[in-house]
């Protein structure tokens, strides 16, 4: 066992090392294409480029890469030309890590976009924090990432780690906002005790209750139950006019359907947990009418998107940007709003890169998702949210919104 | 009051659906001594067992309520139990008889790797059969027009045709089961076996197939709760056996273990409990997340003031 590890590690040491190498050779001297005696800075996507959410990963990475591209025609930092390599994460943690760890190994990556998942965005921040580039997320929703675990005393945990979409403690409050503007004021919770659907729930009641609204029950189950109907019947005792669920699509679901058999013909309405085409698939007919909020906006539905949307159709990718491919090219301009900055002046990328992260920090553009600036922790200014309802059995965006 | 009444019948309905299954246990446990865990599993079997023959007979939907009852639904329960009970056959053969004169453990743990196995097996194969839906996640239940989601008001109170499925199946079921064990030939061979193998073998009865009808008649059992879980939950999926598997195991032990009747009080008593302690517990400990506890709680102190049961255990001790 312990001769095996070796072996891996001294392998893998041998990979990094050669590639280590490949990037100090190609630095100073490689131009590559039309970049004549240009200095080169890699760009790099970390996302799931296969596996089930590898539909997602792809739309970042080709968004991403469209961003340097566009970079490149224009000029946009003179003297340098960028280049892009995307590594895969699989969307798991350990391979988010040396995917990460390869990158920051090559001394001309300036900066990198991704991941899509909060759990492997978590386990590369280290990496990123060490080598001191910065990685900014299209995706990570998970608040505690840029907060720190203790969302009431917030503290950055890692000063190199930005994210251009919206956080999950937002969900609540804009849900709650939306339900008061529709005059919904009675209204019960009911969560499954995860750390997702209890803090949904907390900061959904606190903000519908500030706003005027009652919480006439506030109920629990296990995410392991088929059966709610105990529940559903309390609930049901105290005559709300919409059931808000703190979870996930497979307990959501059949709560859906089992509040509708028993006599509960309100609607559920949930975080992004339920906003999802397998939730319609098991709820059936009962999931009409039910309502989901999302991080971001749908892209059709936004103005600042359209020029995004026909250069990504132009560029000829395959597949399409997908649900975070707007905030992908969000943040790869970001980066390169960045490197303007911080790499006018610079001899080569390594002496740039703490520059890089104070100049990415310091970003304020128009991007293709609205307004892009980071605040003192790393998140985007910019929450935009949208409440999706099921009508004719699909999700369809009913309400898109810059929140406070 | 309404409230009330309403919980009872959701805990009597839930509580048919795990004494469906605890008649499983029992009377394995009756017979052999065994803990039979996989018995959660074929309880899934016989779920997925329904939802194939639909999906075999061409996913049929909107039909009309005559076609559905007459012919849709029977068959469903047919396929199921045919499913579950081929499975409890192989299972009885293969894993089990083999380790009969083994000491007690090793067929407990034969009957833990059963449980893994099985819902590994359709985890991974189910949804590789062409045309099959992909099983690594829940598969919605057919939709039965005319019975899914419709239900009756009576006094203010919701009595779903899912929950009248579900006690009558039960009703049913327990009446068949008294006739076969009381009035058969093979029922009362199963008796005789469960009170003294060796003694029945010299008495010319085949032990052999008395053990394996036992087996297979929980395994019906459980296949008709699989079709009234998904007719009720309107889903199935590979893990659906576990926790439903460990509720009936629990309500057998309530009633006492290796008593058919122990089973059915057992599997009511746990229902109506849970859906009470939902309701009329105030405070935080009183949720639905909390209703477990208070069942496993009740558990507990009946096993401390009975330690046979509700009805008392019928095993016979065989030193």
């Amino acid at each position: 066992m312990k001769r095996h590890l070796a072996a891996g590690v001294s392998g893998l040491l041998l990979v990094s090392l050669a590639l280590t190498g490949c990037g100090q050779r190609n630095a100073p001297a490689a131009p590559s294409g039309g970049g004549e005696g240009k200095k080169v800075a890699t760009i790099g996507v970390i996302a799931p480029l296969s596996g089930g959410l590898s539909a997602m990963g792809n739309g970042i990475r080709n968004s991403v890469e469209l961003a340097v591209r566009q970079a490149n025609e224009t000029n946009a930092v003179p003297g340098w030309q960028f280049k892009f390599v995307a590594e895969d994460d699989q969307g798991s943690p350990d391979p988010g890590r040396n995917a990460a760890t390869k990158l920051v190994a090559d001394k001309t990556v300036v900066g990198v976009v991704g991941p899509l998942n909060s759990s492997v965005g978590q386990a590369m921040q280290p990496v990123f924090e060490s080598a001191g580039i910065p990685l900014i997320s299209p995706a990570n929703t998970n608040p505690s990432l840029t907060r720190g675990a203790d969302l009431a005393n917030p503290v950055r945990p890692y000063k190199t780690y930005f994210r251009t979409c919206t956080t999950d403690d937002v969900q609540g409050p804009f849900a709650a906002k939306y339900l008061l503007d529709e005059g919904i004021k009675e209204v019960a919770t009911i969560h499954d005790k995860k750390t997702y659907g209890q803090g949904l729930v907390a900061a959904f009641t606190e903000a519908f209750t500030k706003g005027g609204g009652t919480i006439v029950s506030a109920e629990t189950i296990n995410p392991d139950d088929k059966d709610f109907s105990a529940v559903i019947s309390k609930v049901k005792a105290t005559n709300p006019t919409l059931v808000y669920y703190g979870g996930e699509f497979p307990q959501a679901a059949p709560l859906s359907q089992q509040m509708k058999a028993a006599g509960l013909g309100v609607p559920l309405m949930g975080g992004d947990g339920i906003f999802d085409p397998n939730y319609i698939d098991l709820a059936g007919s009962a999931s009409a009418n039910d309502l989901a909020t999302t991080v971001g906006a749908p892209a059709e539905s936004l103005p600042s998107a359209a020029a995004f949307v026909t250069a990504y159709e132009a560029a000829g990718f395959s597949g399409g940007y997908g649900a975070y491919g707007i905030q992908a090219y969000d943040a790869g301009t970001a980066l390169i709003e960045g490197l303007k900055v911080s790499l006018k002046d610079a001899t080569d990328v390594e002496s740039a890169r703490a520059a890089t992260v104070k100049a990415v920090g310091a970003v304020d553009f128009a991007g293709a998702s609205g307004r892009v600036a980071f605040d003192e922790f790393g998140d985007n200014k910019t929450r935009t949210l949208t409440v999706f309802h099921v009508a004719d059995g699909v999700w369809k965006a009913v309400r898109t919104e810059d929140f406070k | 009051m309404d409230l009330f009444a309403q919980q009872l019948v959701n805990g009597l309905s839930l509580g048919a659906l795990y004494a469906l299954i605890a008649v499983g246990y029992t009377v394995v446990y009756g017979i052999v001594q065994l803990i039979n865990f996989a018995h959660g599993e074929v309880f899934m079997v016989g779920a997925f067992g329904a939802y194939t023959t639909w999906i075999l007979m061409g996913s049929p939907s909107h039909l009309s309520p005559g076609f559905a009852f007459g012919v849709v639904m029977p068959a469903m329960l047919l396929g199921g139990v045919v499913a579950a009970v081929g499975t409890a056959l192989l299972m009885e053969r293969f894993a089990y008889r083999p380790l009969r004169g083994a000491p007690r453990l090793a067929p407990l743990i034969s009957a833990i790797g059963l449980s893994i196995a099985l819902q590994e097996a359709v985890r991974l194969f189910y949804g590789r059969i062409p045309g099959f839906p992909d099983s690594r996640r829940a598969i919605p239940f057919p939709v039965i027009d005319g019975f899914t989601g419709r239900s009756w008001q009576v006094a203010g109170v919701t009595i779903q045709y899912s929950t009248a499925f579900t006690l009558i199946a039960l009703l049913v079921c327990t009446t068949l089961l008294w006739w076969f064990v009381n009035r058969t030939r093979m029922g009362r061979a199963m008796q005789a076996t469960s009170q003294d193998p060796d003694t029945s073998r010299l008495m010319g009865i085949n032990v052999d197939r008395a053990i394996a009808t036992a087996f297979a008649v929980g395994a019906a059992l459980a296949a008709v709760a699989g079709m009234a879980h998904g007719l009720r939950y309107n889903n199935i999926d590979f893990q659906m056996g576990f926790m439903a598997g460990m509720k009936a195991f629990t309500a057998a032990v309530l009633g006492g273990i290796g008593n058919v009747n122990g089973a059915v009080v057992g599997g009511l008593v746990l229902g109506v409990v849970e859906a009470m302690a939902t309701t009329y517990i105030p405070g935080q400990f009183g949720s639905s997340a909390w209703k477990d506890v208070w069942a496993f709680a009740l558990l507990i102190l009946v096993l401390v003031f009975r330690p046979q049961g509700l009805l008392g255990a019928k095993a016979v001790d065989r030193a």
